[in-house]
């Protein structure tokens, strides 16, 4: 038995914990740069709004209903996502995160509880301890916990908790048999256009439908799928995520950026807080990528992209010495005449810092005691206390966050006021 | 894999001193060393559901608390008659002591010049958490 639980409209839900004007009232979430809608609350929803949509798009419609947009705050959201987490790891021995706003539970062994209690009682300290509201799914396989969460999410008249086990058969039926194919988990956008061609419209459909036969048409995975559809677990519980292979950072830029003194500040900056994460993992990189391009929904504009690898002597986690492959990189792809858009970096070829091979030549292998200082001074101080003067010290090309709420519980100076 | 988060962790790391001497003889401490008082632990009973605030303004002074100070709230507490909350009052944080008698439900400033904030029938008071602490630094 596997529970799924859910933040609702998570980002819109941390805002309004913090400032309780805002509920009640139409509010969307919106991406890095203030660019596209990346989360709603139910009044937006209801006004039509779909994910992704750009901002600029929506403004006649903000003006006439009042929708109120924040710029993404992560440092709350993930304040308040780790704290839900810990919260709802007391609830089972077995936990796997699965996003900022959602995480899976063992059930094994919760047989003698009534669980739709369980999960109303979930709920209520969620909603107390943090002032989130979550909805809980109960299921006998991963996919349909997920299910299950769905339903719990969608239809009012389960309060927020469904245990799809404990149906009668007849009305678990007639649930799955409303619910559109493309709801579940691991059919997504890409498969359900063809199972719909094929007449499988609905969960029930594709839950009755021969697996030998969706192997043959479709693939292992979704015969897999069909198999937890039928209540048989395929997939486990993953309590720890795996290292990352690789580590991505990039961003558009707030304004263009025409010279490559600004480009070097910028991929200097993302080198900087990918090869943060990468010591926190406990990794070396052995190669650095580097990518720039311009804006290629511009129209008429002169269009240039291009990324280039540059492998490592050594691999190493000091961000001197990653800055320095990515801007040896980022001056061979750099032609002047463009308006830049956006650069990025990937650390690729990641190993164990615990176990490196030493090199046949000596070569500088960086300085982990400095890293380790740059890395607790900006834990405490905030990220960037601590810099390459590589990465500038006023970047103009930096992200637009107009209307950012403050970091309320992760900066001393932005605490919540009361008066 | 979770960690549990400190919320705005005052952090108090203090190193625990175990004597190294070469040669010679040990510390006769060492046996007794028991490692580190930490304020979160004092402070903090819930870590998940505790929560820092700045106090603005004058109307709690009666009850010890000054504008600018830092208040721990602790949500996962059941709020009673006679504990200071913090509340939700037109859409805005409000600290203030709860009375809760009877049926009836008021919000007491500790300061003359502010005056309670009743309830009537219909009206609902969202407590937001309940004040454990007060922090306030000298300088």
């Amino acid at each position: 038995m596997f529970a799924l639980i859910d933040g609702n409209n998570f980002y819109v839900s941390c805002e309004r914990v913090f400032d309780p004007k805002l509920d009640g009232r139409p509010v969307v979430v919106l991406s890095n740069n203030d660019g596209c809608v990346v989360a709603r609350s139910q009044e937006v929803k209801a006004l039509g709004v779909k994910m992704g949509v750009p901002w600029f798009q929506l403004r006649e419609l903000a003006k006439k209903h009042g929708i109120v947009a924040k710029s993404s705050n992560y440092s709350l959201y993930g304040d308040m996502s780790a704290r839900m987490m810990a919260v709802l790891g007391r609830y089972s021995p077995e936990q796997e995160v699965y996003s900022i706003d959602e995480c899976f539970l063992g059930m094994d062994g919760f047989a003698h509880l009534d669980l739709a209690a369980y999960g109303q009682e979930i709920r209520a300290r969620v909603r107390q301890w943090l002032g989130l509201p979550v909805c809980v799914g109960f299921g006998a396989t991963k996919t349909l916990a997920k299910l299950a969460n769905h339903v719990a999410k969608k239809r009012p008249e389960f309060g927020g908790v469904c245990d799809l086990a404990a149906l009668s058969a007849a009305a678990r039926d007639e649930l799955l048999e409303s619910i559109d194919v493309g709801e579940v988990w691991g059919v997504g956008y890409r498969g359900t256009p063809r199972l719909k061609s094929l007449g499988i419209d609905n969960v029930k459909a594709l839950r009755d439908a021969d697996p030998k036969w969706l192997r043959r048409e479709f693939s292992v995975v979704l015969e897999r799928t069909v198999a937890e559809l039928n209540g048989t677990p395929c997939i486990d519980i993953e309590e720890a995520a795996p290292a990352k292979q690789q580590i991505m950072s990039s961003r558009a830029f707030g304004a263009y950026v025409y010279d490559l003194a600004g480009l070097e500040e910028s991929v200097a900056t993302y080198v900087g807080r990918a090869a943060e994460k990468l010591r926190r993992q406990g990794s070396l990189a052995g190669a650095v990528q580097v990518y720039i391009r311009t804006n290629p929904f511009k129209e008429g504009h002169p269009q240039y992209q291009r990324g280039l690898t540059v492998p490592l002597a050594e691999p190493a986690d000091d961000t001197r010495l990653l800055v320095r492959a990515a801007l040896l990189g980022l001056r061979r792809l750099f032609k002047p005449g463009y308006a830049y858009q956006k650069a990025g970096v990937m650390l690729m070829d990641l190993t164990d810092a615990q176990h490196t091979q030493a090199a046949l030549f000596d070569t500088d292998r960086g300085n982990p005691a400095l890293m380790r200082v740059m890395d607790r001074v900006n834990a405490y101080w905030g990220r960037g206390t601590l810099r390459l003067a590589a990465e500038g010290v006023d970047p103009h090309w930096r992200m637009r966050r107009g209307m950012m709420s403050p970091c309320y519980t992760t900066r001393w100076a932005e605490l919540p006021r009361v008066s | 894999m979770i960690s549990i988060p400190t919320p705005n962790p005052l952090r108090l790391e203090r190193p625990l001193f175990l004597s190294r001497v070469p040669a010679g003889f040990p510390s006769p401490a060492e046996d007794y060393v028991e490692g580190a008082l930490d304020l979160n632990e004092h402070l903090i009973a819930h870590r998940e559901a505790t929560f820092f605030v700045r106090v603005k303004g004058q109307s709690m002074t009666g009850a010890g608390i000054a504008d600018g100070d830092l208040l721990v709230v602790d949500r996962s507490l059941e709020a009673g008659d006679g504990d200071i909350v913090v509340a939700v009052v037109d859409g805005e944080l409000t600290v203030k002591r709860l009375w809760r008698r009877g049926g009836r439900v008021r919000l007491l400033a500790e300061h003359p010049g502010y005056a309670p904030i009743e309830f009537k029938d219909g009206q609902e008071l969202t407590v937001w958490g309940v004040v454990t602490s007060i922090v306030r630094r000298m300088r």
